[in-house]
């Protein structure tokens, strides 16, 4: 269980502050600060267009910040290549299922795995044992044990997810952030998600952004409210769900 | 070669700059049809010279049959033939959407080569029906001759006709686009697909007319260029290479950036040609181009949008 | 040996086999010395069309320049077997004895700077690879690390395609304008004009060409020809696995371009020159359809497919010069229209499966699957 206390400057994993991005003189988000702890689970919620997914493509680099600083780790990452910021420790799973549908479970597993990551290594790259059984350990980890050497084009769109969530769990990084993780799921894939999700947060950082207030509930620790690129509200599930501003903004439809 | 007056050398920069308008109308007309393509669609239509020459051969037909039929009315057969090689062109476009175009949307660079097999087919079409020689219409009186404007700088008449028409063709594609309610649906299309359907616009149909329209008005661009020059099977690709870089120098989804771009490339080559080769005119043009095209690959005037 | 076995043995080398029996032992044992040089000037192609399959067919990175690059290769060789030729004793009638004649022609007195390394056979077999390579080095690297890629890349191409195609014919002096380098004579004293000549360089370019056809595989079974696919499948994910993508494809485009210019030198060698109408805008968009035809997803398929195409090539555009245009125009629409996968694919959907039904005993089920069967998008 990740402790929720006082925040310490030492614990601080990710500290956004004073970021803000326009699209031609719309400011998607808008001088937002945001401190991630270290093993921290934090569901960041709001209405559509609060620029939720912005951040998260601001923190791993898709988009460019206007103003503001991102420090990983101490480390500014808004001036570096998303390949640099995965590799400094920064998973990301996108809104719809983002894995090769031309290959297998094994192989999408095995391209996400973090050696031969240049031209010349990925040339060398060889199956050690040590990858297959991290492969082994990962794919029963998402249920897809059974799926190693299915095509990932005809895997269920639960599946998908999940195989996308073990494409960044292979990476073992120290914040994972998953966009919409449950979005199509049915309840029974729900549930196992939910599952998934509570084991895989041991020895990380998580920031999910989830629209099913159920699911919200069923995992969150800590939850920051967005309205227009802002933070509206930041706290305890139970009392984010009292706030009035919140309950105006977003809960209240 | 610096051995001009300053009155000689002014009257040649303008004449010189006069060719650079009348390669800028030529690029304008190729470039419009090939933007409306390329940049609401994302389609490469490489047949596009092919196109623009079947309005080319269209108005060497027409001034024949006005020849022959309507002598009294020559004078003005090149809007007659202007409007026929709109229709012509264009519904060659449709049919070609239909058969060929719509099963490729999913895969632009295959679209590439099909319409590359399109424009090998057309090319050699016309091979055999007007034979392998360049054609040229014979040009109404009124469009012969030159005027003066001083003693020394004198401006071809057809060229002047030429930009003119350029230009109003131009306005008329903006309009179509920007003020007319297809035109909505055009950019609505362009910028969201599926919430375009989702409103009921028929994005099948729209496709098909934007396809339509693009090789329209390549048609009617073929029509002008008879005014300026002769007419051959493979006079089509000549001109598209350079095209294709002035739609995506200009930003591909920019009609006035596509202005813009023709502009500056079709007076930098010319100028350049005042000093050196024409080949090497065209070479440093293009090197410059790819150079900038490397710098900012978006191309000159782009949307900033938020992904 | 199990069935199983036996099914990835053959799925995986029956291919190479049956090629390199047909290079090897059928075509020098049925064709003439003349057809035979033919086929070993088609087979030069098929350096290019390995390129393509590995830019184009798995990276999705369609080049409409590999002309460009097959003409640097054969250029650089045919360049060094001028200097050869250009002994000043044989150019003793020239106002310069000594240098090639067109130089002559054209009022040169010296030989250009950049013609002097091409004295060295070292120098110039080094640059049939080194020179393509950096030229698609510089143009890739600018492109991909600025993230151009798509239509824009295949038009860039295109485009530098134009520029040194232009180039070429208008500096007659430096490298014989249209006519291109032409009265090649010996290599290294050995006399390339003669039917064992031909017939040792045939076997040479086979030789040469099977063992990039092996490199081709190493790559595409390797990680690296995974990853390739994932590029082409999904970019973005690729990055935010922790991969610099543009090398990857800078990479690739490399060593196609480099495959290439080995094709373009073993040409200059059987054909006897190098000119710039055999590697301008058309005969580089050519060189993608005989990739297309062949199979852009199969090494073995896009060699067969160039063979096939020149074959054709030759026999139709003299026989009905009016009818090859419409056949290769055809040849475009209907393999990206009906046949994405080119004979490859058919080979694989309805030749494979009924050969194991004979061979191998099975009901209905296919063989493994290729590896990769979607096409780029």
């Amino acid at each position: 269980m990740p402790h929720i206390g006082p925040v310490v400057e030492s614990d601080i994993l990710l500290a956004l502050e004073g970021v803000t991005v326009s699209f031609d003189g719309f400011k998607a988000v808008n001088d937002l600060s945001l401190y991630i702890q270290k093993g921290e689970l934090r569901v960041i919620i709001g209405p559509n267009g609060a620029g939720k997914t912005t951040v998260l493509d601001l923190i791993c680099g898709r988009t460019k910040v206007s103003e503001g600083s991102i420090a990983f780790k101490d480390t500014e990452v808004t001036k570096l290549k998303e390949h640099e910021i995965v590799r400094l420790g920064i998973g990301r799973k996108f809104q719809n299922p983002s894995i090769y549908e031309d290959l297998t479970v094994l192989e999408n597993l095995e391209i996400s795995y973090p050696k031969g990551r240049g031209v010349f290594g990925a040339l060398g790259f060889r199956r050690t044992a040590e990858v297959a059984d991290r492969i082994d350990e990962i794919a029963d980890m998402i249920f897809l044990k059974e799926h190693l050497n299915t095509k990932a084009e005809i895997l269920s769109h639960g599946q998908k997810q999940w195989l996308e969530i073990g494409m960044l769990l292979i990476q073992d990084p120290e914040l994972l952030m998953l966009d919409e993780p449950v979005a199509g799921m049915s309840v029974a894939e729900r549930v196992k998600t939910a599952e998934l999700l509570n084991r895989i947060i041991e020895g990380r950082a998580v920031i999910v952004i989830e629209h099913d207030m159920k699911f919200v509930e069923s995992i969150a620790h800590r939850v920051t409210v967005l309205h227009q690129g802002k933070v509206l509200a930041e706290g305890r599930m139970d009392k984010i769900q009292e706030d009035p501003k919140v309950r105006e903004v977003y809960l209240g439809h | 070669m610096f051995d001009y007056t300053f009155s000689e050398l002014s009257s040649i920069l303008v004449m010189q700059g006069f060719a650079g308008l009348i390669l800028f109308s030529v690029f304008i007309l190729m470039a419009l049809g090939l933007a409306i393509i390329f940049g609401q669609m994302g389609v490469i239509n490489m047949a596009h010279g092919e196109f623009m020459i079947l309005g080319a051969y269209v108005t060497y037909l027409t001034s024949h049959l006005f020849q022959d039929f309507l002598p009294f009315a020559y004078p003005a057969y090149f809007f007659v033939a202007m409007v026929f090689a709109f229709i012509v062109s264009g519904a060659l476009g449709l049919l070609v959407e239909w058969v060929m175009i719509r099963h490729l949307y999913a895969r632009p660079l295959d679209t590439l080569l099909a319409t590359w097999g399109l424009s090998l087919i057309l090319q050699q079409i016309y091979r055999s029906t007007f034979g392998a020689r360049e054609v040229g219409v014979e040009l109404p009186d009124w469009m012969m001759g030159s005027l003066a404007v001083t003693d020394t700088v004198e401006v071809q008449v057809n060229g002047l006709f030429v930009m003119a028409l350029t230009a109003a063709i131009t306005v008329a594609v903006l309009v179509l686009l920007f003020k007319s309610r297809w035109g909505l649906q055009v950019r609505a299309v362009t910028t969201n697909r599926v919430m375009s359907g989702a409103v009921g616009i028929d994005t099948r149909r729209v496709d098909r007319m934007t396809f339509g329209l693009g090789c329209g008005v390549a048609g009617v661009a073929g029509a002008a260029f008879t005014m300026i020059g002769s007419t051959g099977p493979t006079s089509g690709q000549l001109y598209i290479v350079d095209t294709f870089l002035v739609v995506v120098f200009g930003g591909a989804q920019s009609l006035l950036g596509t202005v813009a771009s023709a502009f500056t490339i079709s007076q930098s080559q010319s100028a350049l040609e005042f000093f050196l080769s024409g080949s090497m005119a065209k070479v440093i043009t293009l090197l410059i181009v790819i150079g900038l095209l490397m710098l900012r690959p978006q191309g000159l005037f782009v949307l900033k949008v938020r992904r | 040996m199990t069935n199983a076995k036996l099914r990835s043995l053959a799925s995986n080398w029956l291919g190479f086999v049956l090629l390199s029996a047909l290079l090897i032992l059928v075509f020098p044992a049925v064709l003439d010395d003349f057809r035979l040089n033919l086929v070993g000037k088609y087979l030069s192609f098929g350096f290019v069309v390995l390129g393509l399959v590995l830019c184009w067919g798995y990276t999705g990175i369609l080049s409409l320049g590999q002309g460009i690059f097959f003409g640097l290769g054969g250029y650089c060789i045919a360049m060094f077997l001028k200097l050869e030729a250009s002994t000043p004793e044989n150019t003793a009638i020239q106002s310069t004895p000594g240098i090639p004649d067109f130089m002559d022609w054209n009022q040169l007195t010296e030989l250009p700077f950049f013609w002097e390394p091409f004295h060295s056979f070292a120098f110039t077999v080094i640059a049939i690879m080194a020179v393509p390579a950096a030229v698609a080095f510089i143009l890739a690297y600018a492109m991909f690390k600025r993230r151009v890629g798509g239509v824009y890349f295949a038009i860039i191409t295109q485009a530098v395609t134009a520029v040194l195609t232009i180039l070429i014919i208008g500096q007659q002096g430096y490298t014989g304008g249209i006519n291109g380098i032409t009265d090649l004579r010996t290599l290294l004293g050995w006399d390339i004009r003669t039917d064992e000549a031909h017939n040792i360089l045939y076997f040479i370019c086979v030789a040469l060409l099977l063992v990039c056809i092996l490199l081709g595989r190493f790559v595409l079974k390797s990680k690296l020809g995974r990853i390739l696919v994932a590029i082409r499948d999904k970019e973005e994910r690729v990055r935010f696995s922790g991969y610099d993508v543009a090398n990857f494809k800078v990479f690739v485009f490399c060593v196609a371009a480099a495959l290439a210019g080995v094709g373009g030198a073993m040409f200059t060698l059987q054909v006897g020159f190098m000119s710039p109408t055999i590697i301008g805008i058309v005969p580089s968009i050519e060189m993608v359809i005989f990739c297309a035809l062949g199979g852009r997803l199969s090494l073995i398929g896009a060699v067969l497919g160039a063979l096939i195409v020149n074959a054709a090539k030759t026999t139709f555009s003299e026989m009905f010069p009016e009818l090859w245009l419409f056949a290769m125009g055809g040849l475009f629409i209907g393999v990206t229209l009906f046949f994405p996968r080119g004979l490859a694919g058919l080979v694989d959907d309805y030749v494979v499966p009924f050969l194991s039904k004979v061979f191998l005993g099975d009901k209905k089920t296919p063989p493994p699957e290729p590896a990769v069967t979607k096409l780029a998008e």
